[in-house]
């Protein structure tokens, strides 16, 4: 007879529910994700949100075409510069207003210098889920302050910019400002390289970012996907090449995408964004052509009725504006085309099966601001 | 650049569902809207895969739903309308089977305008609490 000396023990196990936020430090502001765990693995995740929800498009129904602008500011606060254009791209289309040549050159160089600080929070905040914490979000707020001193020297303001008006921008560049940009530029390279000695074939960065958190193609583009998280699975779409706006036809400069779509990928290609920014603002302030800043428009902007729709490629993707008039100062409808919200509609198939150490990661890889999807 | 794609062409294929076709937008009648859809998406030489956008407007009378569509193949656009006149109960299929960008889009319309899409997965509010009453970008609202 034989005695059995070791008793198979099974454990009854379940899925659990675990609530991650809207306070937790990793979800860049007011986010709530329901994940069912089985174990540490993800079977599910709901996205809640609308913590930070002002109303931005009711608002803007109450206010003055011009009044508009300061209410932009306050969607992507961390490219307030991006948005203010995206909304008088708009305005100017549906009251067929003409900008000047220079106001055109200011006005990219504003975005292309916005990109930059926009990509450098993103990478920065995107290690420091990662588990690099501090140190490179550091490097990166220390050159990302460069930037907002420029963006003092022509608006005043470091946050929220209130920098473009309807036919131009507020006031023209002072006399330092060339100089300064000029330094900038030529020390920029040299930041982003230092950062690419320290990251791009760090093995713990390697090992936790590469083959996680995988978009396709396909879905790419089935859920609207734009900006850095569509080029990063492999679809070259960038509106200032697709549909160019401004002057951007002017200028050469190359895409940037990935192969896999998975969170190195999408690291990647913001890296060689600010390339390709930095070449961008090198070409523009070397045509920066003399001239009025600002054509003339009244101060109550009273575009005829009908509708307009003009989208820009900002910092986190497609960002447009859809207004329509009746005649009359102020908006009938303000719609945003967020693109941080419309990049979240994936995110639960990007996460399911990966670990939760990996969820954080996958959330701050697609790179949102919470004061754009609220609106 | 995006060139628009003239609306003539899909309302030549489509006498019964197009009311009104512009220079690069189709106005549709509701129940045709996912037959045109489709069409659009899956005929070669159209490839409509990609929705910009999707919002709604309230002019009174009516609802208007608006889909800005692109192909990333042709790179060509189409804005597709529809209108929804009931204001006490307006209802609409929903196009997430044909391009899942619009779940948080019409989540998002049905939550601030008050549009319910038939068909969609997990329609409920997205910005507003559950609970809340009315909806606030209807123009009597406030």
């Amino acid at each position: 007879m034989t005695t059995k000396t070791t008793r198979e023990i099974t454990l009854p196990t379940e899925p659990f529910a675990v609530n991650i936020g809207p306070a937790h430090p990793s979800t860049h502001g007011v986010f709530r994700m329901l994940t069912t765990l089985d174990g540490e693995v993800i079977l599910n995740m709901e996205p809640i949100f609308g913590y930070l929800h002002r109303g931005i498009e009711k608002l803007a129904e109450e206010r003055t075409y011009g009044g508009c602008v300061p209410l932009t500011d306050r969607l992507d606060y961390l490219a307030s510069m991006s948005n203010n254009l995206a909304y008088v791209l708009a305005v100017e289309k549906l009251a067929g207003i003409a900008v000047p040549e220079r106001a055109e050159y200011i006005r990219v160089i504003m975005a292309e210098l916005q990109r930059i600080a926009s990509h450098l929070i993103a990478i920065g905040a995107f290690l420091n889920d990662c588990g690099a914490f501090m140190t490179p979000i550091l490097y990166m707020l220390r050159e990302r302050e460069k930037i907002l001193d420029l963006f003092d020297m022509v608006c005043g303001q470091r946050l929220t910019y209130n920098y473009m008006r309807v036919g131009g921008v507020s006031q023209d560049i002072p006399e330092e400002f060339a100089p300064a940009l000029k330094k900038c530029l030529k020390e920029m390279p040299r930041w982003i390289n230092e950062y690419e000695w320290l990251l791009k074939e760090n093995e713990i960065l390697l090992a936790r970012a590469k083959g996680v958190g995988i978009l396709t193609r396909e879905m790419a583009i089935n859920i609207s996907a734009s900006g850095p998280v569509l080029r990063a699975s492999g679809v070259e779409w960038d509106i200032r090449r697709a549909d160019p706006y401004s002057i951007y036809d002017r200028f050469e400069f190359d895409i940037p995408t990935g192969k896999a779509g998975d969170c190195y990928d999408r690291y990647r290609v913001r890296v060689e964004e600010m390339r390709q920014s930095l070449r961008i603002l090198e070409q523009a302030l070397k045509d920066l052509p003399a001239g009025e800043v600002r054509s003339e428009v009244p101060h109550l902007i009273r575009p005829p009725a009908g509708e307009a729709y003009s989208h820009i490629e900002a910092p986190r993707g497609d960002l447009g504006f859809y207004l329509v008039s009746d005649g009359s100062i102020a908006p009938y409808r303000f719609h945003v085309r967020a693109p941080t919200l419309i990049n979240l509609t994936a995110l639960n198939d990007m996460m399911r099966g990966w670990k939760v150490a990996d969820l954080i990661l996958i959330f701050g890889s697609i790179d949102i601001c919470l004061a754009e999807v609220d609106r | 650049m995006t060139t628009a794609l003239s609306g003539a062409r899909i309302a030549k294929k489509f006498p019964e569902a197009v009311i009104e076709s512009g220079a690069d937008s189709l106005l549709l009648k509701a129940e045709s809207l996912l037959e045109v859809a489709g069409y659009l998406k899956k005929t070669p030489g159209l490839d409509f895969d990609y929705l910009n956008y999707v919002t709604a407007v309230d002019y009174y009378d009516y609802f208007e739903v608006v889909y800005q569509l692109a192909s990333i193949k042709h790179n060509h656009g189409l804005v597709l309308k529809v209108r929804c006149y009931d204001r006490q109960n307006p209802t609409l299929p929903s196009v997430v089977g044909i391009w899942r960008g619009a779940d948080f889009q019409e989540r998002e319309i049905y939550d601030l305008l008050g549009i319910s899409f038939e068909g969609h997965p997990n329609l409920k509010r997205i910005v507003l609490w559950e609970g809340f009453e009315g909806h606030p970008l209807r123009k009597e609202f406030l």
